[in-house]
C-alpha cells in the first residue's frame, strides 16, 4: 500500500506543478493535438467515402453487368438481353405482376463545380419506371419526379450541392439536348446522391445509345438459393453473358482504390507526425524533470523509491498526451465532421460526393495514438529521473 | 563565419535537447518533401504537357467517341502540323481491372506526336509494320517481367472482338521510355496498333476516343482550337479542343481538393513544429541569460548578441530542413519501388527545395526573433544579478 501511496503522492505533486510549467506542458498537448487532428481528419474522409459506397444498395437487390466488366461505365447490356433479363422468374414482381427490374443507361456528363469553370465527370443515369419501386430509399425532397418521355432530370442533392446549375427549374445542356431540372432527391446518403437521373428511353435517344449499361433488380428470393437460381438461369441462357452481383458487393468494390489511397496517406502522414511529436514530448519531459531535479532528489533522499518517480513522470506524460489527443479529436470533429467533398473515384472515373465522418471509433483510435506518443515520450525521461544519483542531483543546486 | 564555432557550441550546449529538436524539424521537412512530391505527381501531367499540343475530345463528354475520319479534316486546318488519335481500350490484365492504360493508336502518328517518348528505331519500325503489334512503357515491362517478342494477352472491359470474346492478344514489339521523370509517368501505357484493333472489334469501328493536334505556333493555339471546334459545329459529333496542359490540369482538378488537403496537413505540421521548436529555443535562451550577459560584458554589441541568437535558430532549422529534405530524396526511390509502380514516380522538384529553404528561413525568424529581441533589450546588470 505504501508504494501505491508514494506513487499517488508524487504524481499529485507533479500534476499540481503542471500549471507552473505551462509552456513546456503545452508543447506536448499541441504536438499531440496536431498529430491526432490530422490523423482523425484524413481517416474521417476515408470513412465518409467508404460509408457512402457501403450504404449504397441492399443485399436483396442485384446489379447485372456484362461478364468481364467491373464497373457500369465499361459494361454494356444490349436491349434484347435486357428484355430477357427482365422476364427471368428469379426476379421479383410487384403486386400488378410487373417485374421489379430497371435497365439503366449510365454515362458521364461534364459540369463545373460551383464558382469554377473546369468540367467534372458527373454520373448521369437513365432509369426505367420500376427504379423508384426497387430503390424505395429514393425520396424527392424538392420539386417533382421527371415526366416520362420528356427531357427532364432529377438531381441527387449532393450533386446539386457540388456542381453549378443544378437548382430546380434551371436548364442544362448536354449533347444536342436541353434538359430541365425538375426535382432534387435524397437516397439515404448513398452514392446515387452524386448522380443525375432521367428517363432511360429519353436519355438513350439523346445520348444516341442503343444499349444499356446495367440492369438493377430485386430478387424474388433474397436468400443465397434465390441468387443461385438467378445465376443458374442466366448461365443456362446462351444469349446472355452477364455477371450478377448483389448490390452491396458491387458498390464495395467501387471503393477499393480511393479508400486504399486515403488510408495510406492518412496513416503514413500521421506516423511521421507522431515520430516528430514524440521527439517533442521527449524534449518536454526531459526539461520537466530537469527543472524538478532537486525536488525529485529530495524525495528520494527522504525515502521515496525509484518506481514512484518513474510512474509519476509517466502518468504526467500520459495525462498531457490524453489532453492533446482529446483536443486534436475535438478539433477534427468541429472542423471536419459533416464537411462535404467531391472527388474523382478512380474505380468509376466519375465524381462521387461524400461527407467527412468522424466516428467514435476514429476518436478512440486518435486517443490510442496520443497515449502511445505520450508513453514513448515519457519513458526515457522517467527512467533518467529515477536513475539520477541523489548526491549528484542535490549537488547541482 | 568566425562565429560558427561559437554558434555550434551554443547549439550543442544541451546535446539531447538539440538533437531531439533537430529530429522533429527533420521529420517535418521529410514530410514536406514527400507530400510535395505526391502533389507534383498529381500535377505531373500538367508539367510534362507540351504547349504546342492540343487535345480534341467530344464536346459533351470525354467518353463519347469521335469519327477517325476527322483526322484528315483537322490536318487541313491552317497552322496544324500534325494529328494523332487514340482510343481507350479498358484493359483488364491478370484479372485486375485497369491495371494500366492501353491506347489504340496509329503508331507513326502517335510516336511522332510524343517525341519525348524514347524508342529504338528498329522497334518503332516493327510497331508500325506489325498489325497486332504493341509497345509498352519500361516501368510496365519491368513490373510484369515482359520481354520483347512475346505475346501479350490483355482483356478489354469495353471492346468485344467480332467473335464476341473480350480476350485480346498482341505482340510486344518494343519498349518506350523517357529521361524526364515527369514524362516517364506518361510512358506507363501499352500502345496497340489501331489497324488490327479496329478491324477485329465488333462495334465502334471507324471511331476513336480523342485527337492530339500539334500546332506550329503556340500563339495561335487558341485560334486553332476555335477553328477546329467551329468546323464540327452542328455535326453529329461536335468537338471541344483545348491545350494539353489545360486538359491535364482539369483532370488534376477533378481529383478536387487533394491539393488543398495536402496544404492543410502541411500547415498543421509546421504549426506543431513551430510550437515545439519555439518553446525549446525560448527555454534554452532563458537558461543562458547570464552567459549572454557575459558576452555583452566582454564587448559584444547588442546587435551582435541578437545576431548570435538568431543565427542559432537559423542554424538549427537549416540543418534540420536539409537533413529532412535529403531523407525525403533518399526515401523516394524506396517508396517508388514499394508501390510497384502503381503510382506515378515520385521525385523532389527543384522548386520544392526552394520552398523548403523559404519555409526554413521563415520558421527560423518566427522561432528566433522573440528570444533575440529579448536578449537585445537585456541589461547586463540585471542579467548577472540572476533575475531570470
Amino acid at each position: 500500500m505504501s508504494w501505491l501511496n508514494q506513487v499517488v503522492q508524487v504524481t499529485l505533486i507533479n500534476l499540481r506543478n503542471v500549471p507552473r510549467r505551462l509552456g513546456t506542458s503545452l508543447v506536448i498537448v499541441v504536438g499531440i493535438a496536431g498529430v491526432v487532428g490530422v490523423l482523425v481528419s484524413v481517416l474521417a474522409m476515408g470513412e465518409g467515402f467508404r460509408h457512402t459506397l457501403a450504404s449504397t444498395g441492399r443485399p436483396t437487390r442485384v446489379i447485372m453487368l456484362r461478364a468481364g466488366s467491373d464497373a457500369e461505365m465499361s459494361s454494356g447490356v444490349a436491349r434484347d438481353q435486357a428484355t430477357v433479363l427482365t422476364n427471368l422468374p428469379a426476379l421479383a414482381r410487384d403486386a400488378a405482376g410487373q417485374p421489379l427490374v430497371s435497365a439503366e443507361l449510365f454515362v458521364m456528363v461534364e459540369l463545373p463545380r460551383h464558382g469554377q469553370t473546369d468540367p467534372n465527370n458527373v454520373p448521369f443515369r437513365g432509369v426505367q419506371p420500376a427504379a423508384f419501386t426497387i430503390r424505395d430509399e429514393v425520396r424527392i425532397v424538392e420539386g417533382r419526379p421527371f415526366g416520362r418521355g420528356v427531357r427532364e432530370v432529377i438531381v441527387g442533392h449532393k450533386a446539386a450541392r457540388q456542381f453549378a446549375g443544378l437548382g430546380v427549374g434551371s436548364r442544362i445542356a448536354f449533347r444536342d439536348s436541353d434538359w430541365t431540372v425538375v426535382g432534387t432527391f435524397e437516397s439515404g446518403g448513398d452514392v446515387h446522391e452524386s448522380e443525375i437521373w432521367a428517363d432511360a428511353e429519353v436519355a438513350m435517344s439523346a445520348f444516341r445509345r442503343t444499349g444499356f449499361q446495367s440492369v438493377t433488380a430485386a430478387l424474388a428470393d433474397p436468400s443465397e438459393a434465390g441468387l443461385a437460381a438467378l445465376k443458374d438461369s442466366i448461365s443456362r441462357d446462351r444469349r446472355l453473358s452477364i455477371n450478377v452481383l448483389r448490390e452491396p458487393e458491387y458498390y464495395a468494390k467501387q471503393a477499393s482504390i480511393l479508400s486504399r489511397l486515403i488510408g495510406v496517406l492518412g496513416y503514413s502522414v500521421a506516423t511521421f507526425m507522431a515520430i516528430g511529436a514524440t521527439f517533442g514530448a521527449l524534449n518536454c519531459m526531459y526539461s520537466a524533470i530537469a527543472s524538478r531535479q532537486t525536488e525529485i532528489a529530495t524525495l528520494r533522499a527522504i525515502g521515496f523509491g525509484g518506481a514512484p518517480v518513474v510512474v509519476s513522470v509517466m502518468i504526467e506524460a500520459l495525462v498531457l498526451a490524453l489532453v492533446g489527443g482529446a483536443v486534436g479529436g475535438a478539433l477534427a470533429y468541429v472542423y471536419c465532421d459533416g464537411a462535404s467533398l467531391s472527388t474523382l473515384n478512380f474505380n468509376t472515373f466519375s465524381q462521387v460526393a461524400f461527407d467527412f465522418r468522424v466516428t467514435r471509433g476514429l476518436l478512440v483510435q486518435g486517443l490510442v495514438w496520443a497515449l502511445l506518443i505520450g508513453a514513448a515520450g515519457g519513458l526515457l525521461p522517467a527512467i533518467r529521473a529515477a536513475r539520477l544519483p541523489v548526491t549528484v542531483a542535490l549537488r547541482t543546486l | 563565419m568566425r562565429y560558427l564555432p561559437l554558434l555550434w557550441a551554443q547549439l550543442f550546449r544541451r546535446k539531447t535537447r538539440t538533437v531531439l529538436t533537430l529530429l522533429s524539424v527533420l521529420v517535418a521537412f521529410l514530410l514536406f518533401g514527400l507530400l510535395e512530391a505526391v502533389q507534383v505527381a498529381f500535377e505531373s501531367g500538367a508539367d510534362s504537357a507540351d504547349a504546342k499540343r492540343l487535345l480534341t475530345t467530344a464536346r459533351y463528354s470525354i467518353i463519347e467517341p469521335l469519327p477517325m475520319a476527322y483526322a484528315s479534316r483537322i490536318e487541313r486546318v491552317p497552322g496544324v502540323v500534325g494529328v494523332a488519335y487514340a482510343d481507350w481500350f479498358g484493359a483488364r490484365y491478370q484479372n485486375e481491372s485497369n491495371a494500366f492504360a492501353v491506347f489504340a493508336v496509329e503508331p507513326a502518328r502517335y510516336l511522332d506526336m510524343y517525341p519525348e517518348f524514347e524508342i529504338a528505331p528498329a522497334q518503332r519500325e516493327a510497331f508500325v509494320k506489325t498489325r497486332t503489334g504493341a509497345v509498352a512503357g519500361k516501368r510496365l515491362v519491368d513490373r510484369y517481367g515482359w520481354t520483347v517478342g512475346q505475346k501479350l494477352p490483355i482483356a478489354s472491359e469495353i471492346h468485344t472482338k467480332t467473335d464476341g470474346s473480350l480476350n485480346w492478344e498482341f505482340d510486344l514489339v518494343g519498349i518506350i521510355d523517357a529521361e524526364d521523370p515527369a514524362v516517364r509517368a506518361n510512358t506507363e501505357v501499352v500502345l496497340i496498333n489501331v489497324a488490327h484493333f479496329d478491324e477485329a472489334r465488333q462495334s465502334g469501328k471507324g471511331k476513336t476516343g480523342w485527337y492530339i493536334v500539334r500546332v506550329a505556333d503556340v500563339e495561335q493555339a487558341r485560334a486553332i482550337s476555335a477553328a477546329i471546334d467551329r468546323m464540327f459545329l452542328n455535326s453529329p459529333d461536335e468537338t471541344k479542343t483545348a491545350p494539353e496542359k489545360e486538359f491535364a490540369l482539369g483532370f488534376a482538378r477533378q481529383i478536387g481538393d487533394m491539393g488543398a488537403l495536402v496544404t492543410r496537413i502541411l500547415l498543421a505540421v509546421f504549426f506543431t513544429i513551430l510550437i515545439l521548436t519555439g518553446n525549446t529555443m525560448a527555454q534554452s535562451i532563458r537558461e543562458r541569460i547570464p552567459e549572454l550577459a557575459i558576452l555583452k560584458t566582454l564587448g559584444f554589441s547588442n546587435t551582435a548578441v541578437t545576431a548570435l541568437v538568431l543565427g542559432e535558430a537559423a542554424l538549427l532549422l537549416v540543418i534540420g530542413a536539409s537533413l529532412g529534405m535529403l531523407a525525403a530524396v533518399a526515401m523516394l526511390p524506396v517508396l517508388n519501388s514499394a508501390t510497384g509502380g502503381r503510382f506515378p514516380p515520385l521525385f523532389v522538384e527543384p522548386a520544392t527545395w526552394a520552398w523548403a529553404a523559404a519555409v526554413a528561413v521563415a520558421l527560423a525568424l518566427a522561432v528566433g526573433l522573440p528570444p533575440a529581441l529579448r536578449v537585445h533589450r537585456l541589461r547586463i546588470v540585471d542579467a548577472l544579478a540572476g533575475h531570470r
